[in-house]
């Protein structure tokens, strides 16, 4: 936006003659940064209000002891909730479980996403618009509705999965799914897989498009066989928009609900960090030890952007194509 | 002046919207200043509460109108939607469907409006003890009793016979545990995660002469558990026995009371504890062809089974209080209100149409009820019988506890659970731990 209000302003000050150039150029720069301010404004307070204001209540209550049900037994602890956390294991393995389907989910989406969105790049104009479509549903659909269909296709008394696949080695009509961390990771795992891979293919879609077709072409001139084409033309020239897809979902995986929520509701081991914040706070309403558990999440939260920003250099204005 | 004539239509219209807004807000109004309207939050039935709310006000003749609103589905969520609502002071809670097990946590902050002295009395005659005591709180009546829920022993007549059992006198956990897998049929229990664990746990500890709590009533930091006891490791070997042989089925760990209904209808079907429920909804699934018809027939049913062989058994108790939330703008209609719901008329009739027993004893001489529950007599019995779950107002935690400890069954080992179970709702008390 910058460099277009500087190209409107300079061409503006050409126009009126270079001695009133200086002055011009400032008022109606300021100008513009004050309509932008005006335009902007109402969002930026409605996202204080509804953003900074509650992750700054629950920063302020964290650090007491303060249960809902007893308004009056209220204390400052300090940090002690934080405390009783770092050293809780349930604490250790509720984060081990997020950081495991965080992983998972994004390595398999990533190498998912980028084959389809290779074959929608690839597909024939007159299939293109369908292809789309059909690739998006799944990210269409409310999770908590994907939810339970997965819940429902693999849950012991209503599920055809067990009948459907039978004749895997392993599967039988006595495998309750949900009875065991690992079986019921799978399928947690393996939905949240099947709603979220269209998000990553779109962006790397986005991304593939931004290929100069010049490049791809030389290389192929020169010899250069589909593979040499893809590690040396294709893929550095989209790294920023696959870094941009690789953060936004991991951030978003890591903050993954829902599909525990339906499926086990964190029992046998598929607790994850959110549901322990939400089981803290809204279960127990225990208001200060949920709200150090959500501060915590948000830490983690923000020391993944950290990394991806500061460590693998994720340009996130380079992906959008806005960067000149 | 031609900006003079655009504006002056504009103003006009301006002023007709204003009347027209100001014309709808009036009667807005007008609707609002019939009778004062209370919202009664239920938890989900088949239509009968709403029933009574219509019929009740039609009887108000005017004084005040009923409404109902619905709770999520399970006790868990209904608690917590209620819990965040009272704290907040919200107005509208009027009336209240709440879990028995809830009710001191409700209580202790005074989230509930008092329970007036002549409402208390006329509610309470002829209550069944374990709905009463679960009405109560601090020495006090704090929720009226609405209906009162209890787990019978539902058997299929044909695997009992082929067992060698005869129904006809108490049986206990380890007749039932021998002959489904003599018989090689499954048992149904609930070995979920969830509230029906505790419900199982709660009953075994208490048919065995034992107590979850010592002292319900305690502040967190001096309540004294009693799992760790005789009756603690009794319960645990049953339902470690169960789990390790497999006799709840391979769906027992995520196996609720729904699913264990399911389970005793099929071809494995052979024991089953459950509420109710499943008399109305195994005859519909009949009637409607889902279900064989000879299945009803091999049905019966009896008392709780036994822990020990001598001593009788505390079958789980269930069911719904009705109370009045502190900040509710009309409490004495509120309670005039419950009077009508609760009247022994409207419990039959509840219990006919939605299948939830009465908890008062009065209601059971109704006709229609021996005809549609041909178990009464034994709902009845079991009332009497029946312990309620721990009342205190760390109850979350505590079931919370005992459910992770004690799902999946298989897990429970006798010598070590219930010890564990105790350390680990201490320290969550405490606030060492987290849950």
């Amino acid at each position: 936006m910058s460099t277009s209000t500087k190209t409107a302003a300079s061409a503006a000050a050409r126009s009126t003659g270079r001695s009133a150039a200086p002055a011009r150029y400032s008022e109606r720069v300021r100008a513009e940064r004050r309509l932008g301010w005006l335009l902007a404004g109402p969002a930026f307070v409605v996202m204080l209000a509804v953003t900074a204001y509650p992750i700054l209540q629950a920063a302020y209550d964290s650090l007491f002891n303060y249960r809902l049900t007893a308004p009056g037994e209220r204390s400052f602890v300090g940090l002690g909730n934080y405390g009783v956390i770092l050293t809780d294991d349930l604490f250790w393995r509720d984060l081990g479980v997020t950081v495991l389907i965080t992983v998972v989910t994004v390595l398999v989406e990533l190498v998912l996403g980028f084959a389809l969105a290779l074959v929608m790049h690839k597909a024939l104009k007159s299939v293109r618009g369908l292809l789309r479509t059909a690739i998006l549903v799944p990210y269409g659909i409310i999770t908590v509705v994907s939810a339970f269909a997965w819940f429902y296709a693999f849950d012991i008394n209503s599920g055809y999965v067990n009948n459907w696949f039978g004749w895997l080695p392993g599967i039988d009509q006595d495998l309750n799914w949900f009875a065991d961390t690992g079986t019921a990771l799978f399928v947690i795992i393996a939905s949240e897989i099947w709603k979220t891979t269209p998000f990553i293919s779109l962006l790397l879609l986005a991304g593939l498009a931004q290929v100069p077709d010049e490049l791809n072409e030389a290389a192929l001139v020169d010899g250069a066989t589909w593979w040499e084409r893809m590690r040396r033309v294709i893929l550095p020239n989209m790294k920023a928009a696959i870094m941009v897809a690789v953060l936004f979902r991991a951030l978003d995986a890591f903050r993954i609900f829902d599909n525990v929520f339906i499926m086990t509701g964190g029992a046998y081991g598929t607790e994850v960090l959110s549901l322990l914040a939400y089981r803290t706070s809204i279960g127990r309403l225990e208001i200060g030890l949920g709200s150090a558990v959500s501060v915590v999440l948000f830490i983690c939260v923000l020391l993944i952007c950290f990394i991806a920003i500061k460590l693998f250099k994720v340009d996130l204005a380079g992906a959008r194509g806005g960067k000149s | 002046m031609p900006v003079d004539q655009q504006h002056r239509p504009r103003a006009r219209h301006r002023a007709v919207a204003a009347l027209a807004s100001a014309a709808l807000l009036l009667t807005g109004c007008a609707a609002e200043a019939g009778p004062p309207v209370l919202t009664w939050y239920i938890n989900p039935d088949a239509g009968g509460q709403a029933a009574i709310a219509a019929k009740c006000t039609e009887a108000a003749g005017g004084r005040y109108r009923i409404e109902t609103s619905l709770l999520p589905n399970d006790a868990a969520s209904q608690r917590e939607q209620l819990a965040r609502r009272l704290a907040a002071g919200d107005s509208s809670l009027d009336i209240m469907s709440l879990d028995p097990p809830f009710i001191p946590e409700l209580a202790e902050p005074d989230f509930l409006a008092p329970v007036p002295e002549d409402v208390a009395q006329r509610t309470t005659e002829n209550v069944v003890d374990g709905a009463l005591a679960g009405a109560r709180w601090d020495g006090e009546l704090v929720t009226v009793p609405f209906w009162a829920n209890t787990q019978l022993l539902w058997y299929r007549k044909s695997v009992a016979e082929a067992a060698g059992l005869d129904m006809s006198q108490p049986v206990t956990w380890n007749q039932l545990i021998e002959a489904a897998a003599d018989q090689d049929k499954y048992l149904g229990v609930q070995g979920a995660l969830a509230e029906s664990m505790t419900v199982w746990v709660n009953a075994l500890v208490e048919s065995a002469g034992g107590q979850i709590i010592l002292n319900p009533e305690a502040p967190a930091d001096q309540i004294e558990l009693g799992l760790d006891s005789e009756a603690g490791t009794k319960a645990a070997q049953i339902i470690s026995t169960i789990g390790k042989e497999g006799l709840g089925g391979p769906g027992l760990p995520t196996q609720n009371e729904n699913d264990s209904m399911i389970l005793f209808q099929g071809d494995k079907g052979s024991f089953m504890v459950n509420w109710p429920f499943v008399w109305p909804a195994t005859k519909a699934a009949v009637e409607d062809g889902s279900l064989p018809k000879p299945l009803l027939e091999d049905i019966g049913w009896t008392l709780y089974p036994r822990v020990e062989d001598g001593q009788p058994a505390a079958p789980p108790l269930g069911g719904i209080n009705l109370g009045v939330g502190a900040a509710s703008e009309h409490p004495e209609l509120a309670f005039e209100a419950i009077e009508c719901i609760v009247s022994p008329e409207n419990q039959a009739d509840y219990f006919v149409t939605n299948g939830n027993p009465p908890s008062s004893t009065e209601a059971y001489e109704d006709p229609r009820i021996q005809e549609a529950f041909p178990m009464a007599d034994t709902i009845r019995e079991s009332l009497e019988l029946s312990a309620p779950r721990p009342q205190t107002p760390y109850y979350n935690e505590v079931s919370t506890g005992v459910q992770q400890n004690w799902a999946p069954p298989r897990a429970v080992n006798p010598s070590g659970t219930p010890q564990a179970t105790v350390n680990f709702i201490l320290a969550v008390l405490r606030g060492e731990e987290l849950l």
